[in-house]
């Protein structure tokens, strides 16, 4: 037993001292990166546990007063939780439910372009909405909306509709957020795809010619299927992102008219944790949010691995 | 054989990209001419996308306020400072990352994946941020969101790319694993480094959530706050006037159609030849996930 016990140790110290000496270098190198995820990721992580407490702004996160669960209790409790819940939710499957099969669309379509010109034209237009700022983008939608002189009011009022108070009614505002979201990616996101295109063997198109089959019956026989693994893990992040709606778009479209269905979980966290200084409470919905998140996507994950054989891990 | 191009799927399919090319394209097109107009067109509402009563008053105006001056330095230097680090920070971990003889390699890439999925979120990371000062300060704006988990991925995928000799090589000349990065990665990766750097630069550029969170001070904010200030609360507030117009009565719409345009533009000119790059990266995060 002491023997084992003497051994141990002194193996290990030059075992460890080799390794320090051959990584020395590569582990320098990794340090700031590492130091990076220590303070700018983990220890937000373990910052949560101001979920726990009472935080107050003079005694600091250790010192405040536990309070066990009792903002969790509070936001379940709230009257808000169950339209932000659905609010959040809503918005979200509608994004995936109609800014998902967008981009397959047009990588289909532009595959199937013959003219490389045309297409390269397409595609760089397609792209560019991506590089404007939320708050361009914003304002645009905005303004183009706008009941006097807006773009849109315009042309509607060419034809006799209108004038819309467009982002003053809120059963229009999903509507509008889903569709300029889809115009600000769409371009961008076919990439994956299109690179899952160029994937495909060019034998199995001249085959499908050979049997007679038709544009359409190609597109479905051989393109889909050649990057269906593409589809369906950009379907399993985008279920796991159904929750996570980009703050800034939503924070910076939103007006007090619209809250009914513009107010989502992460817009109200900032509302109540950070303009009016409830960080306990706001940290607490944030931190709820996240765990029903990491749930969308294990849940997700663990379907397409039965299903599909395709799956993020 | 039927002549392929007027079938009706080239017919249609043709007819659905030139809709998503006038989509994207026209409402850049016509905050232009908007912009570019004269005030009894812009109010009758009569332009579209090309300028009526050309006139480059309202880019005198937005260009003759100090705000869009300062908001532009600002921007510049968290833009520049900010991707500078990134890359720093970025290339270094992708670069140890990338090496298969690195010790700990798999747990030290576990704890950068795990936060793909699971952070502290919005106000544990504030908390952080102001523990350490940082608030209203430029590295409250460059360092909380130095590394882009996604973009070091990225990054580890082009090193991993590159021949184990050259590396080897480097080692039989007496070069130690930081001379290797130095002498022989980094020159041999500059496409990627540029890659990266565009994508770093985009993200600073376009950065609002960071300013919202950590700057108190008008003097550090950057253009997309100065942007948000103007247009989007300036119209809630201050009804047809907007502040940098002063006392002069001038149509918000055209105003706010040239500050767009004003803080745009950089981008909307890099754009086109800047375009491949960021193309060629996205496609091997892409392919290799």
């Amino acid at each position: 037993m002491r023997k084992k016990v003497h051994r141990r140790p002194q193996r290990h110290k030059t075992g460890i001292l080799r390794t320090w000496n051959k990584n020395k270098a590569l582990w320098l190198l990794f340090l700031p990166c590492l130091l990076y995820y220590l303070i700018f990721r983990y220890a937000p992580m373990f910052g949560l546990v101001v979920t726990f407490k009472d935080y107050n702004l003079f005694k600091g996160i250790w010192a405040s007063d536990w309070v066990g669960l009792k903002y969790y209790r509070m936001f379940i409790e709230n009257p808000d939780f169950w339209p932000l819940m659905k609010n959040t939710f809503l918005l979200g499957l509608y994004k995936l439910f109609f800014g998902f099969p967008a981009p397959i669309l047009l990588a289909i379509l532009l595959n199937e372009v013959r003219k490389a010109a045309f297409k390269r034209v397409v595609q760089t237009v397609s792209y560019l909405p991506h590089f404007i700022s939320n708050v361009i983008v914003a304002s645009m939608v905005i303004m183009f909306l706008s009941p006097t002189g807006g773009l849109i009011n315009n042309l509607l009022g060419a034809i006799g509709i209108g004038p819309i108070n467009f982002m003053n009614e809120p059963g229009l505002f999903r509507g509008i957020y889903v569709l300029s979201e889809i115009w600000q990616h769409i371009g961008w996101e076919t990439i994956i795809y299109l690179a899952a295109l160029t994937a495909i063997d060019p034998q199995l198109y001249e085959a499908a010619d050979m049997d007679g089959a038709s544009r359409m019956r190609k597109i479905w026989h051989v393109t889909l299927p050649g990057i269906s693994p593409a589809i369906v893990i950009t379907l399993i992040l985008n279920i796991g992102k159904v929750l996570e709606i980009g703050f800034e778009k939503v924070f910076l479209m939103q007006n007090p008219a619209i809250y009914d269905t513009a107010d989502i979980i992460s817009t109200y966290v900032y509302r109540v944790g950070m303009v009016q200084g409830n960080f306990s409470y706001g940290a607490s919905i944030d931190l709820f949010m996240g765990v029903i998140s990491l749930i969308f996507i294990y849940t997700a994950n663990y379907i397409s691995r039965r299903v599909s054989e395709t799956s993020l891990w | 054989m039927r002549s392929p191009r007027l079938s009706w799927f080239n017919v249609v399919s043709t007819f659905i990209l030139l809709v998503v090319v006038v989509v994207t394209l026209y409402p850049f097109l016509h905050m232009l001419a908007v912009s570019l107009s004269s005030d009894v067109h812009v109010m009758k509402n009569t332009v579209s996308f090309w300028p009526k009563g050309f006139n480059l008053n309202m880019y005198k105006l937005v260009l003759g306020d100090s705000q869009i001056w300062v908001a532009y330095k600002n921007t510049l230097i968290y833009t520049v400072l900010g991707t500078f680090i990134s890359l720093v920070v970025t290339s270094t971990g992708a670069y140890a990352l990338s090496r298969s003889d690195m010790a700990l390699r798999k747990s030290f890439t576990l704890l950068i994946v795990v936060t793909m999925f699971f952070s502290g979120g919005m106000i544990p990371t504030f908390l952080v941020v102001r523990s350490l000062d940082l608030v209203d300060t430029v590295w409250g704006m460059v360092l909380p969101g130095a590394v882009s988990t996604w973009n070091l991925i990225l990054m580890r995928t082009f090193f991993s790319g590159i021949p184990k000799e050259l590396e080897e090589s480097g080692r039989i000349d007496g070069l130690n694993d930081i001379g290797i990065f130095i002498r022989i990665i980094v020159p041999l990766s500059k496409a990627s480094f540029a890659t990266i750097a565009l994508f770093y630069a985009v993200g600073m550029w376009n950065n609002f959530i960071y300013p919202l969170l950590y700057l108190r001070s008008p003097d550090l904010f950057p253009l997309q706050v100065l942007l948000r200030n103007l247009v989007l609360a300036g119209s809630a507030s201050s009804g047809d006037v907007t502040s940098i117009g002063g006392d002069n009565m001038v149509i918000e719409e055209s105003l706010k159609y040239a500050t767009i345009m004003v803080s745009t533009l950089p981008i909307l000119i890099v754009y086109p030849f800047v375009q491949k790059y960021f193309v060629k990266g996205a496609m091997i995060g892409a392919v290799k996930g």
